[in-house]
């Protein structure tokens, strides 16, 4: 178990976090112009890089708020961890 | 005639069982029941001026950092989050505080709501009192990095809980009252580590 650095809370053990996926997945500008196979790329389709990757964590178990961090996929290590989502606020 | 209906702490029945252990293990070890009081969830921009209008009500300072808690004349500031404070009062009644804090919250476009009921706590006190939290518990409990004025809401076992520190040797679990019960078996097992005699040895 890893130790992951929530923007406001501090290094925390990686138990309480919950993992949201990729980052930075636009919503589409015209949703109902969409086609269905273009909605199921928007809605299924994601990266699978090898080496770092942007995901969005929750620190579920904490403060309970989204952020963004890079990961590196073939190491489990955390890059960096980015600024609260949808908060000016910072410690 | 109506009865009235007064509220009962979650743990109730587990006031003799505490009382006891308390009694054996003293003054290594002592877990108690804590009061029911009165709690607010605020939140609020802490940019907007809103956190100083809620100063004003509550008639004490919100905690300005991260994981920190400050006194209030009847209660506490808890830091939950980026714009989400806890705030107790012991002299209020839960639907007052409510009302006083959301008043001044929701002028600068925050609100406040009553959770009293959504929180339970109780007392880890004595010599040994953070050893044995750090038996469930990953954070670094020791005095240094987690000194008196610091909260964190983390996992206890399986359970979230808020940890407050009052003193080297008091420490305040705030817990959900359907995760209490869990969390007592889980201390009381662990207390079993701690013998009566081995800490007396110890004392002079």
């Amino acid at each position: 178990m890893q130790l992951i650095a929530c923007p406001w809370c501090g290094p925390r053990e990686e138990l309480e976090f919950s993992y949201g996926g990729q980052a930075h997945v636009a919503y589409p500008a015209d949703p109902a112009g969409l086609t269905d196979e273009q909605w199921a790329r928007y809605v299924f389709f994601r990266d699978n890089p090898k080496g770092p990757f942007a995901e969005r964590w929750a620190h579920s178990a904490g403060c309970r708020r989204w952020f963004t961090a890079v990961r590196d996929t073939r190491t489990h290590q955390f890059v960096s961890v980015g600024p609260l989502a949808g908060s000016e606020a910072t410690p | 005639m109506a009865e009235t209906l007064t509220a009962r702490h979650p743990l109730e029945g587990h006031r003799d069982q505490l009382e006891a252990l308390s009694a054996a293990l003293a003054p290594t070890l002592a877990l108690e029941l804590g009061e029911l009081v009165a709690a607010v969830d605020l939140r609020v921009d802490p940019g907007s001026g809103g956190a100083d209008a809620v100063e004003q009500v509550v008639g004490g300072p919100l905690p300005a950092r991260p994981d920190t808690w400050t006194a209030l004349p009847a209660g506490q500031a808890l830091r939950l989050g980026p714009d989400e404070w806890l705030l107790t009062s012991a002299a209020a009644r839960p639907e007052d505080w409510e009302f006083a804090v959301d008043e001044a919250a929701t002028a600068h476009g925050g609100m406040a709501v009553d959770v009293s009921a959504q929180r339970t706590v109780l007392w880890v006190r004595g010599s040994a009192a953070r050893e044995l939290l750090s038996t469930g518990c990953a954070l670094d409990l020791r005095p240094r990095s987690f000194p008196s004025g610091r909260c964190a809401q983390t996992l206890l076992g399986q359970a979230a809980v808020l940890l407050v520190a009052h003193g080297e040797d008091d420490l305040q679990l705030v817990v959900r009252p359907s995760f209490a019960g869990y969390v007592v078996d889980l201390l009381v097992d662990a207390a079993r580590e701690f013998p009566p005699s081995r800490h007396r040895k110890e004392t002079p």
